[in-house]
């Protein structure tokens, strides 16, 4: 082969060899802009100042509603009411589906495969069907619709995302370790304390964070047990068909910085640990 | 708490099972058995997979609830105490090394346990002699496999405790740190005098390290006695087969008066001192005569005369030869039995001594044994995992 046809070969194959090298990266980023867009026109539009009511074109830049969130009637109200559903419901889920997973996974007895199955309808079953039937449920025991209906309803769907996430570690767990913490003189409680339970955390932390999460913004469920109580997802849906607050957007950019925030602290608490 | 945790250091206890045994259902685990291990020993339960030793170990672990029987620790019944309760450590095969805690945490645990505020010096004291130092701050998965199990035994050790119990501790290392962890193991149990129970498959590893070794085999003790008695005077043919090779002849007893018993095995007349036989022979019945592969002489049929008197002899055709370095081993065929393993040592090679070649299988009497022929002549044989 000749040196010229050889050169003009690489020269080609630059490009073609820089894409190949890439295309993962390139891919990432794509994937990366579509999951994140949305985020960012959320944000931009916290900062718009709009005529009217409705907050869908871009006008000029304000900080009106991140000085006062607060100013649209019944918004903060609503989120605190969220806030508070989402912190029982994750409170009440984690401490309920953690001892199921312990049970399920721990202990053979009657009808454990049924209700390992029952565990999994929730996330299976079309919300609206849920919604519905509990819905029905509490109509009929002549339960009045309100704080207590939407919290009991939260609990039961994110039930099944905590069973799902602490059974996994839990079934994984060796039993050999709690055998040698009690083979080290740690009573039954020490053992539980101070081997499953921390092993067993990362399982309770995520379906926690799930719980949490789904409750937040759940409202299709929350809509048929609510009677007259108004939750955030409520309130943006009902302030939707009037026009669209631009305190809606402060909000939502608040609770995506807070999330980020998180997921933040974590990786750099884990990465320290992970080096020292 | 009422823990029996030593805190001194002083050295072992001895252990007794009295006619303990563990049932799942309608599964026998462990038949009633008595085992008694003198203070201070080192002493080994050798068996294939499921032939109940590590059963046996939980159950003096308190980590199974025997079926029946007691265990005592230097004559005080603790079958009904719990593990947290019982003066034993264990180290786990796997290790089971607590993974959310340190190496400096996964040793300070059973002191911790204990009340002990001031930890300090014995973990690290602990982590001195196991030549882990260094690592006190690394989580167990960033351990090799070796000082893994180096955290093990200190996790135990630390708490001084009567008995240690060693459920193949060594199972999951490579030949060569098997090979010094079993000297390092062995060394340890010399220095502080604690006594030790360690379950393993690998005969070998159990010759090597223990004072007294227990064979097992589907739930029951085939034989229990120091490595050199087993191997050289095994009572059964598992036992026989499974510590190491044996080539087994079943012979006719001719004559059972005087004591050396005479045998014959297909045309060949054998002898047999009656001291070395573990059965009673009558004349006329069968008896399985054992002989190692090592202590076997092969000689070329052409020098047949050489052979000095009073050795057994048996004709027969070389099969097959491997060269392993500082042996020879060869397979022979022959009318008494076929695949008749000999181990030469490579002193002077004969070069005649090649497959197809006839050779003259001569060997001490002395050095063979006799068993029972009425037991399986194969037992043991697939069983040895253990190289």
């Amino acid at each position: 082969m000749t040196a010229t046809p050889a050169r003009q070969a690489v020269l080609s194959s630059r490009p073609v060899r820089w894409l190949r090298r890439n295309l993962v990266v390139l891919a990432g980023l794509a994937t990366l802009a579509y999951l994140v867009l949305p985020n960012v026109v959320v944000t931009v539009f916290s900062f718009n100042k709009p005529n009217g009511r409705f907050n869908y074109e871009w006008q000029r830049f304000s900080t009106d509603a991140w000085t006062d969130p607060c100013g649209v009637a019944d918004l903060c109200g609503s989120l605190s009411l969220s806030l508070q559903i989402a912190v029982w419901a994750t409170v009440g889920a984690t401490v309920l589906g953690t001892a199921l997973a312990f049970a399920l996974a721990r202990y053979r007895f009657r009808a454990r495969s049924s209700v390992s199955t029952l565990i999994f309808l929730p996330m299976a079953m079309p919300e609206v069907v849920m919604a519905a039937s509990l819905a029905t449920l509490f109509l009929n025991m002549g339960v009045t619709f309100g704080f207590w209906t939407i919290l009991i309803a939260h609990i039961t769907f994110c039930l099944s995302f905590v069973v799902t996430a602490v059974k996994a570690r839990v079934m994984s767990m060796d039993p050999r370790l709690e055998q040698a913490a009690q083979d080290l003189y740690a009573t039954p409680l020490q053992t539980f304390l101070r081997v499953t339970l921390p092993i067993a955390a990362p399982g309770i932390v995520a379906g926690a964070l799930l719980s949490f999460a789904l409750s937040f913004d759940d409202f299709i469920i929350t809509n048929f047990n609510a009677g007259s109580t108004v939750t955030f997802p409520m309130f943006v849906w009902g302030s939707a068909q009037r026009g669209t607050p631009v305190q809606i957007n402060v909000i939502g950019t608040a609770m995506f910085a807070v999330a980020v925030l998180c997921v933040l602290v974590g990786q750099l608490i884990g990465g320290r640990r992970k080096r020292s | 708490m009422t823990t029996t945790a030593p805190t001194d250091s002083s050295s072992g206890t001895d252990v007794r099972l009295t006619a303990i045994s563990k049932s799942y259902g309608a599964f026998t685990a462990v038949h009633p058995l008595d085992l008694s291990v003198p203070a201070g020993s080192f002493f080994a339960l050798l068996g294939a997979s499921g032939c109940g030793k590590t059963t046996t170990l939980r159950m003096i672990a308190g980590l199974e609830q025997p079926t029946t029987g007691t265990v005592r620790l230097a004559g005080q019944d603790v079958t009904g105490l719990p593990p947290h309760k019982r003066p034993v450590n264990t180290v786990f095969q796997s290790y089971a090394l607590f993974p959310h805690l340190d190496i400096y945490e996964n040793v300070a645990f059973g002191l911790r346990r204990r009340g002990i505020k001031s930890v300090k010096k014995q973990v690290g004291d602990m982590l001195d002699l196991v030549q882990l130092g260094d690592f006190a701050r690394r989580k167990p998965h960033q351990l090799s496999g070796g000082q893994q199990q180096r955290v093990a035994v200190a996790r135990a050790l630390i708490n001084h405790p009567r008995v240690l119990l060693l459920d193949e501790p060594l199972g999951a290392l490579d030949l060569k740190l098997r090979r010094q962890m079993q000297l390092e193991l062995k060394r340890i149990q010399t220095e502080v005098g604690i006594t030790f129970i360690h379950v393993t498959h690998d005969q070998e590893e159990a010759m090597t390290m223990a004072d007294t070794v227990a064979v097992m085999n589907a739930g029951r003790v085939e034989q229990l006695g120091a490595p050199a008695d087993l191997y050289e005077t095994p009572r059964t043919t598992f036992v026989a087969n499974f510590l190491g090779t044996s080539n087994l002849i079943t012979a006719e007893v001719l004559d059972a008066s005087g004591d050396t018993l005479v045998l014959r095995a297909a045309d060949t007349k054998l002898a047999l001192p009656r001291a070395r036989c573990t059965t009673a022979p009558q004349a006329g019945g069968k008896l399985l005569v054992g002989i190692r592969p090592e202590k076997i002489t092969l000689t070329h049929a052409e020098d047949a005369g050489t052979v000095p008197e009073g050795r057994n002899r048996v004709h027969g055709r070389i099969t097959a030869s491997s060269f392993i370095g500082v042996s020879t081993q060869y397979l022979v065929d022959s009318p008494v039995a076929t695949g008749l393993s000999v181990y030469e040592q490579n002193i002077e090679r004969d070069s005649r001594l090649a497959p197809g070649a006839d050779v003259v299988l001569h060997w001490n009497p002395g050095h063979s044994f006799g068993l029972d022929a009425a037991q399986s002549i194969e037992a043991g044989t697939d069983a040895g995992e253990g190289t």
